[in-house]
């Protein structure tokens, strides 16, 4: 008989959002997202802590919520894909990957906006470098990643108005 | 994918953390930053029945520079090292911490962890072999530090005691007139190096006064290159006395064939790595300011 594993009671914000429950303990960031919460967005790639797919913004840092136990998230701050759209109105970085065809298949979209966030939140004007060094967490195997490069830039732009 | 079932225990304390370990055993692993183990347990490598998860403990990271020695906290994540401005005078130190994984990764991950999981392809025990570190632990009976060369002591096995964990790890600021480097070479970001090599120089003029080697991936732990160290030391540093000591580190290397590369060819970067990375720590020696990220193929 195997024993009991207690459950743990774990209180968070996702997207804004309070979540309350008491979760098991090996239950992952990115399945509370997808099977409790229904934020089918954020999407489980490799998982194992390799492609990126799964990056949410975690207390405003950028994880693998592939490689993150929920218990692990309480108290904490998460922002998915889902929490970019405000009122309807896509997020500008958002726009910009629409604008510079910045996807194909969309499956690792999710996770680039989600570090390309994080790396715009600390860096407003990201030179090329940076810009790569920044999403060489997360695999595309559709576009080769140089309209994800003009996305990220584009994206920058507008933002600073330049 | 799941790991299979554990029991969570979420320390408040350091003090707690040891007597729990104290209480359950080598049932229990610790859980710091997660990006190693976690993996591991999705995999099955590792079952442990119970974790004691570390990241609720409050400063438990901290850079802290006092009376001539870094210290960092076992928490301390990598990217809190990366964007250190304490950390950006030492480079290879900023360089260690900036180029572990993914920005993703590095958010997680911590110094502590990466030491305490002596794992042979990590990143800062290569880098820390050729600095003055030790690593601080604490257990339900006492504290004591001890000196990184012989606290790791196989692949994945170190002398921490079962209710035994990291608190700091401390690295002795070498003197001016010092420089080093680290460069791993690596087919992707967030994968592990094939091959690193961690060099310290301390020059008068041209010629090294003393030298200090390591060699990550290559072995079942991180190798201090006593003989590529040797042939530096007291040396004019000529090209000539470079690759003796790059042919004394390919000769140091006990790599294992895997898809990351064959014996000679692990053989064969480790010594390119060591020539390079000798002649960024001598650059760096005389004060230049030389920039350095990983080398990717």
């Amino acid at each position: 008989m195997p024993e009991t594993i207690e459950k743990i009671p774990v209180k968070l914000k996702v997207n804004g959002k309070a979540y309350a429950s008491n979760l098991e303990p090996r239950m992952l960031l990115v399945e509370l997202l997808r099977e409790e919460l229904d934020l089918t967005g954020t999407h489980v790639g490799c998982d194992t802590t390799y492609c990126g797919a799964c990056t949410v913004l975690m207390n405003g840092a950028a994880v693998k919520s592939c490689t993150v136990f929920a218990v692990q998230a309480d108290g904490a701050e998460i922002l998915t894909v889902e929490g970019l759209e405000k009122d309807g109105e896509l997020h500008p970085i958002q726009k910009a990957f629409g604008d510079s065809y910045g996807l194909q298949c969309g499956y690792c979209t999710p996770g680039l906006l989600i570090s390309t966030y994080e790396l715009l939140s600390h860096n407003k004007q990201p030179n090329e470098k940076e810009i790569r060094k920044a999403i060489a967490g997360n695999t595309c195997r559709c576009t080769g990643y140089q309209n994800i490069f003009k996305a990220i830039q584009l994206a920058a732009q507008n933002r600073t108005g330049a | 994918m799941y790991p299979r079932p554990f029991h969570y225990h979420r320390a408040s304390s350091l003090k707690e953390a040891a007597s729990i370990l104290a209480q359950i055993g080598d049932e229990a692993k610790l859980l710091a930053g997660g990006q190693s183990l976690i993996p591991l347990m999705k995999l099955r490598f590792a079952n442990p029945q119970h974790l004691v998860d570390l990241n609720f403990i409050p400063g438990m990271s901290y850079i802290k520079e006092e009376s001539g020695v870094l210290r960092f906290g076992a928490l301390t994540r990598h990217a809190e090292i990366e964007n250190s401005a304490i950390a950006a005078r030492f480079p290879i130190i900023h360089d260690c911490a900036a180029g572990i994984a993914d920005m993703q990764v590095r958010n997680r991950g911590t110094i502590g962890g990466s030491i305490a999981e002596a794992d042979p392809s990590g990143d800062w025990a290569t880098v820390l072999l050729t600095q003055a570190a030790e690593v601080h632990c604490l257990s339900p009976k006492g504290e004591r530090s001890v000196p990184l060369n012989q606290f790791i002591t196989d692949a994945y096995t170190t002398v921490l005691a079962p209710d035994e964990l990291v608190s700091e790890i401390k690295v002795k600021i070498s003197p001016k007139g010092t420089g080093a480097a680290y460069l791993a070479f690596k087919r992707a970001a967030p994968v592990y190096p094939t091959a690193s090599a961690a060099v310290q120089v301390a020059m008068d003029g041209d010629v090294c006064k003393e030298a200090a080697i390591a060699l990550g991936c290559v072995g079942l732990t991180a190798i201090k290159a006593t003989a590529a160290e040797a042939a530096l030391r007291g040396q004019k540093l000529t090209d000539k006395c470079i690759v003796a000591a790059a042919e004394a580190a390919r000769a140091a290397a006990d790599p294992q064939p895997d898809m990351r590369g064959s014996v000679a060819y692990k053989r064969a970067l480790v010594a390119a790595l060591v020539k390079r990375a000798i002649e960024i720590a001598v650059r760096r020696a005389r004060g230049e300011q030389v920039e350095v990220s990983h080398i990717y193929a």
